[in-house]
């Protein structure tokens, strides 16, 4: 279990969500679709890391590299 | 009858708005808050009026925004004058997992719901298909299709409202079994709740303001004992979401998933490139900053000389006395005050909102986020601080999607540093004062080249600012940036024209108000003084000189004492003390004083300072500010010492009553206007003082 940065997630690549940790922003994140057993697809960072354009199931969020790091990842992706 | 309209950010609701209402909707504000309230007039097929509230996006009743707040306040206060007899939510039908979500909170607070599908057409190009009768029958709500770009189902739409209306929805989840305790014992308190809007009192209680304190506190006590409110409402939020994954896998079916990249991703590969991302939207910047500037120069001339051509009309034609003063020196002016920003606002309004529209300005954010944290901004400051560029009044407004309030609130604090639009004119003359028209290096103007430094002052200052900001101020709320970042799509012209004619409205009738009413103080200051200098001024011969004057300039004279006795110009001297240490004179302070209704009104009061009548041009001005001697010293008042002095202090100077007002009202305090007031002039005034210094 990883949690989402663009090291243990490489851009173009697709991972699927086990958990979120337990943070002031993981209501946020279920609230925007990010659930567990989703798959989740990293295209791009921005100039300086952050914030990660996402897709997540065809739908394009973005999110800073602090709170992305509240989604964990389902190993061996 | 009330209906409320709501649904996610980017479902097409503005569209649907629009559709629904035509022309007949208004702009007002949500009582105590600043967010615009968007009502529309609706006639339904039985005859009876309807009035819609468009409610602003949000995705669930936990809100995080200022803008998203709205539609939890309402929706959970059944007293409230816009509490809806029937939502009509709007959701996108390729992603409805995530807009259903909202839309069972709503059936939960048992608010008939009609529900209304979008961008059914994508659906179908992307082989998805919805059942639309099971989903209706499972959620117990009315289904209707409608498309906002051509504004079919609309009809039918209508059509079921009163059906709509009357349906009793079935419930959607057993919100009572996430805290039955705190549920129960707030039903025995408010017995007119049910059990969700129990729940989300206890949720909310401390920020909603129709319960007083003592219920407040009351509700604060049964929720201290077994009630997290964060671990609740992710609870609740993982328990819809699992009803609604299971509801649309029996009513959705998706045809064999398109691997094919999608257009929008194509297009992002370029436009949120590293490198070339960032380019084109520097590239984009400069589009819209010349736009302001170059398209807007031609009607600006135009409102200019229309309103001089009315003024020396209603001179002539209207008999002489106080009401003609008050018309042609008071009223005119302030309201050309007003209209000549009209088609910066407009410019400016039109490619924000076009940017916005076509799905482009998520991209900005996305693209500046990082390196405006360092500043402690946010990404959607740039889009703040671009608009400041045109006049920071509007610019302060779109602060509200800031969800940050420490973020927000820096943005609003330095978005006036950058040169807006009223200061051009004074920036234009000044500049023209201390460099000859032909001088330039190599291939570069020089005049452009230090209006172009005066620019980058105010930008640095403005970043420099904010990162001292960021270190004072303290707060425990955390800032996060949570995006969606919607597919392209071609533009909405009709959708467009319509918000930027509501923008601009707001712009003229409430900033436009303040820089109105301030022109006609300052005519009055500028008109009227103490009864035995006014008569002295106006008595007292003019040709003390040997010269022959021509009557017109016998006229100048006069006005100019009378302006050097008025109220303005005692002010003038009283403050010359202060502003002495800069360079500046009396006269300059009564023109730094009048700048407070716009920065631009600089000009105007220097041209009558100096004598110098209306109608001769720009050049004749310069030429009679670079002649003005100093009676005291006989040397040149506007030195180059004077002029940059006087350029630096209306870089920085904090000098719009329009903007003081704007962030009274947006901070809802005096105190952070007033701090921005005292901090901005200080920095003028240091800035000014070390430049004067150094140059003289």
């Amino acid at each position: 279990m990883l949690p989402l940065n663009s090291l243990t997630l490489k851009p173009g690549k697709t991972g699927i969500i086990h958990s979120l940790k337990e943070s002031h922003i993981s209501p946020k994140l279920l609230e925007m679709g990010f659930l567990p057993g989703k798959e989740i697809r990293l295209l791009r960072t921005a100039p300086g890391g952050s914030p990660l354009y996402l897709d997540l199931q065809g739908h394009f969020i973005a999110l800073r590299k602090d709170e992305a790091e509240v989604i964990v990842l389902k190993s061996g992706n | 009858m009330i209906l409320a309209l709501i649904g996610n950010p980017n479902a097409g609701k503005t569209s649907v708005f629009n559709h629904l209402t035509g022309m007949r909707q208004k702009t007002g504000n949500f009582p105590g808050v600043t967010v615009d309230k968007k009502t529309g007039g609706l006639t339904l097929p039985d005859g009876t009026e309807a009035t819609i509230i468009d409610l602003p996006g949000a995705y669930s009743l936990y809100p995080n925004s200022m803008d998203e707040r709205i539609a939890t306040d309402i929706l959970c206060n059944r007293n409230s004058a816009s509490y809806p007899a029937l939502a009509l939510y709007v959701a996108d039908v390729n992603n409805l997992e995530r807009h259903l979500l909202l839309c069972s909170q709503l059936i939960d607070l048992e608010i008939p719901v009609l529900l209304a599908l979008t961008m059914t057409d994508i659906a179908e190009t992307n082989g998805l298909h919805c059942a639309m009768q099971s989903l209706a029958e499972e959620l117990g709500v009315e289904i209707v299709q409608v498309n906002g770009r051509t504004g079919s189902g609309i009809t039918e739409l209508i059509s079921r409202i009163p059906a709509a209306k009357l349906r009793k929805s079935k419930r959607f989840s057993d919100t009572r079994s996430f805290a039955p305790q705190t549920v129960d014992a707030l039903k025995k308190i408010f017995p007119d709740e049910n059990d969700y809007s129990a729940l989300l009192l206890a949720h909310h209680h401390q920020r909603f303001d129709f319960i007083n304190a003592s219920q407040k506190n009351e509700i604060s006590r049964i929720t201290t004992t077994g009630f997290n409110s964060l671990q609740l409402q992710v609870q609740e939020t993982l328990a819809r979401y699992e009803k609604i994954t299971a509801l649309l896998r029996r009513a959705v079916t998706q045809e064999k998933k398109n691997e094919q990249e999608t257009f929008t991703e194509k297009i992002d590969k370029l436009l949120t490139h590293r490198v070339f991302g960032s380019l084109i939207f520097l590239a984009v910047l400069f589009f819209v900053f010349q736009a302001i500037f170059a398209w807007a120069t031609y009607p600006m001339e135009w409102i200019d000389s229309g309103f001089s051509e009315l003024g020396s009309l209603a001179k002539t034609h209207l008999p002489h006395g106080v009401i003609n003063d008050l018309l042609t020196e008071g009223i005119l002016p302030g309201l050309s005050g007003i209209c000549i920003f009209i088609p910066q606002i407009t410019i400016l309004f039109a490619l924000i909102i076009f940017l916005e529209d076509v799905g482009y300005m998520s991209r900005t954010i996305f693209l500046s986020d990082s390196i405006m944290r360092k500043f402690g901004l946010n990404g959607r400051s740039i889009v703040s601080l671009f608009s400041g560029l045109a006049c920071a009044v509007p610019a302060i407004m779109t602060t509200r999607t800031i969800t940050n309030w420490k973020e927000r609130l820096i943005t609003i604090m330095v978005t006036p540093l950058m040169s807006c639009s009223a200061r051009i004119p004074v920036y234009t003359i000044l500049v023209a004062l201390v460099i000859p028209g032909d001088s330039s290096i190599a291939f570069f103007d020089m005049r452009g080249l230090l209006m172009l430094g005066l620019y980058m002052l105010g930008v640095f200052a403005a970043l420099i600012s904010a990162f001292v900001l960021k270190k004072i101020i303290k707060t425990n709320e955390q800032s996060y940036l949570v995006m969606e970042l919607p597919s392209y799509k071609i533009p909405n012209w009709k959708n467009i024209a319509f918000t930027v004619f509501e923008k601009v409205k707001i712009f003229v009738t409430q900033a436009g108000k303040v820089i109105f009413i301030i022109s006609i103080v300052l005519w009055f200051l500028a008109s009227y003084g103490p009864k035995k200098a006014m008569g002295e001024a106006e008595n007292i011969p003019v040709s003390l000189t040997n010269e022959t004057l021509t009557q017109e300039q016998v006229n100048d004279i006069i006005a100019a004492r009378k302006m050097q006795a008025s109220y303005a110009g005692q002010l003038g001297r009283f403050i010359e003390p202060v502003i002495e240490p800069l360079g500046f004179d009396w006269k300059i302070g009564i023109a730094l004083i009048t700048s407070f209704a716009a920065r631009e009104v600089f000009v105007g009061t220097i041209a009558t300072l100096y004598s110098v009548g209306r109608e001769q041009s720009d050049e004749s001005i310069l030429e009679k500010m670079r002649s003005e001697i100093n009676p005291q010293t006989g040397l040149q008042v506007f030195t180059p010492a004077v002029v940059f002095s006087l350029l630096i202090f209306y870089v920085f100077a904090m000098q719009c009553m329009s903007t003081i007002a704007v962030v009274k009202r947006e901070t809802k305090s005096w105190k952070w206007a007033g701090i921005q007031f005292v901090y901005m002039t200080a920095l003028a005034y240091v800035a000014s003082f070390i430049t004067y210094q150094l140059m003289s």
